[in-house]
């Protein structure tokens, strides 16, 4: 038998925000204390959980500067929803996104994190560069757009009559790149096959209707906070153009189209994705 | 495309088709996922059409048109020429996937698609044997 511990750490954080109590469950990895890293804060996308960045976390090149940090937003993964949800349905709004986000960062005192965010999370980095704009010391997006256009009609991923988690995978397992280890896109799967009921759809109203920040992201100002830009040449949700499109109306943006991989980069071929970002965080963290 | 090309490639699909009932069955994975299905497929190439009818997961019969007054759940439809990228080997980013096609409405996906959304790794897995790496 062989057997070991992932140097990943995981804790609940009880956090009151907006008038609610929620018990959110984050993942650590990196030096804290007087000689923490640079603070890392990782996002996932939309029906998944921050089991997502496992090989970031895993990843001595990155954590021998930076502490890695993803946070479950509340519905997600361990970080369950608020007490009431039954009685309510689950829609991600701009504002609860990136209220949350700050919140967070507040309360376990990150000093200028860097911030990372997928899909969704590659959104409300476009919004977090617009309303925070002083608080990062530089904004990643992955799979980013201002805007994506539907392709298919997302009412079935919340109906009783079909099973939730599977139509979930079902729905992303193509944005997945073919290149993409089996174990690693599996597990991709599996997380969103997970999702709570509803979850996954009540992310997409931010996806697609509340988090359209097209009119928005002239303003984006990367002289005070870089903004770095990766998406997958195999998405088809946020596609190269629809990155291009907001590197190209945010001056300073750095534009990278990754080879060989799809919608989630950091999940479904992590080794892959390091090869890219590795540069992007050296680039950060150099004093210059 | 000249009408000789279109015919060959017609021809290849319906080949293709043709031989999916066997690929399914020896497909232990594909059963599994499909095993409580029972549908009907109509796939439109072009100008011509084929039925697939589902049973338990299984090909029980595909029938190639022309069809008269065809019976069937939901229907994707394309011009040939998409097929044939989406059925190619080696298929370039953008073209790897049924919802890429869909999205840029380059296929239709119309009717009834509760068999289709309940079974979408199912079916995902059905037109994976008929890519052209997968065909005999």
């Amino acid at each position: 038998m062989t057997a070991c511990i992932e140097p990943i750490l995981g804790r609940y954080l009880h956090l009151d925000y907006a008038g609610r109590p929620y018990r959110i469950y984050f993942e650590s990895a990196g030096p804290e204390g007087p000689k923490a890293g640079i603070p890392l804060l990782c996002l996932h996308t939309a029906g998944a959980d921050g089991r997502q960045y496992r090989g970031l976390m895993n990843a001595t090149s990155v954590t021998d500067r930076f502490r890695v940090i993803a946070f479950d937003l509340p519905w997600h993964g361990k970080s369950s929803p608020p007490e009431g949800w039954q009685d309510e349905e689950y829609r991600l709004t701009a504002d609860f996104y990136t209220g949350i986000v700050m919140a967070f960062i507040a309360a376990l005192s990150l000093e200028r994190p860097v911030v990372m965010g997928c899909s969704i999370g590659g959104r409300v980095v476009l919004h977090l560069a617009l309303r925070h704009p002083g608080a990062f010391r530089a904004l990643i997006g992955l799979e980013s757009s201002a805007h994506v256009d539907p392709y298919y009609d997302t009412s079935w991923l919340h109906r009783a009559d079909v099973h939730g988690g599977e139509v979930a995978a079902g729905a992303v397992s193509g944005l997945v790149a073919p290149q993409a280890p089996a174990a690693e896109r599996w597990e991709t799967l599996w997380h969103y096959m997970q999702s709570g009921p509803g979850v996954f759809k009540g992310d997409l109203y931010f996806y697609g209707i509340d988090g359209d920040v097209r009119d928005e992201i002239a303003r984006i100002d990367t002289s005070r906070c870089p903004l770095y830009l990766l998406t997958g040449e195999y998405d088809y949700s946020c596609t190269p153009e629809d990155t291009l499109t907001v590197a190209r109306a945010v001056p300073g943006a750095k534009l990278t189209i990754m080879k060989e991989l799809g919608h989630f980069p950091m999940s479904e071929n992590p080794d892959l994705f390091l090869s890219y970002l590795e540069p992007v965080l050296a680039e950060i963290a150099s004093p210059g | 495309m000249g009408g000789a090309a279109a015919k060959m490639e017609l021809s290849e699909i319906s080949s293709r088709l043709t031989a999916l009932p066997e690929r399914v069955e020896a497909d232990a994975v594909l059963l599994r996922r499909g095993r409580v299905l029972n549908a009907t497929c109509q796939l439109i190439v072009g100008t011509d059409a084929f039925l697939l009818r589902i049973v338990d997961g299984r090909v029980h019969d595909v029938r190639r048109g022309p069809l008269v007054t065809p019976s069937a759940e939901f229907t994707i439809a394309g011009d040939a020429t998409v097929w044939r990228r989406f059925l190619a080997a080696s298929r370039p980013p953008g073209d790897h996937d049924l919802f890429a096609f869909v999205k840029r409405r380059e296929l239709q996906v119309t009717g009834d698609l509760h068999p289709l959304m309940s079974h979408l790794l199912y079916w995902k897995g059905l037109f994976g044997h008929l890519h052209a790496e997968s065909a005999p």
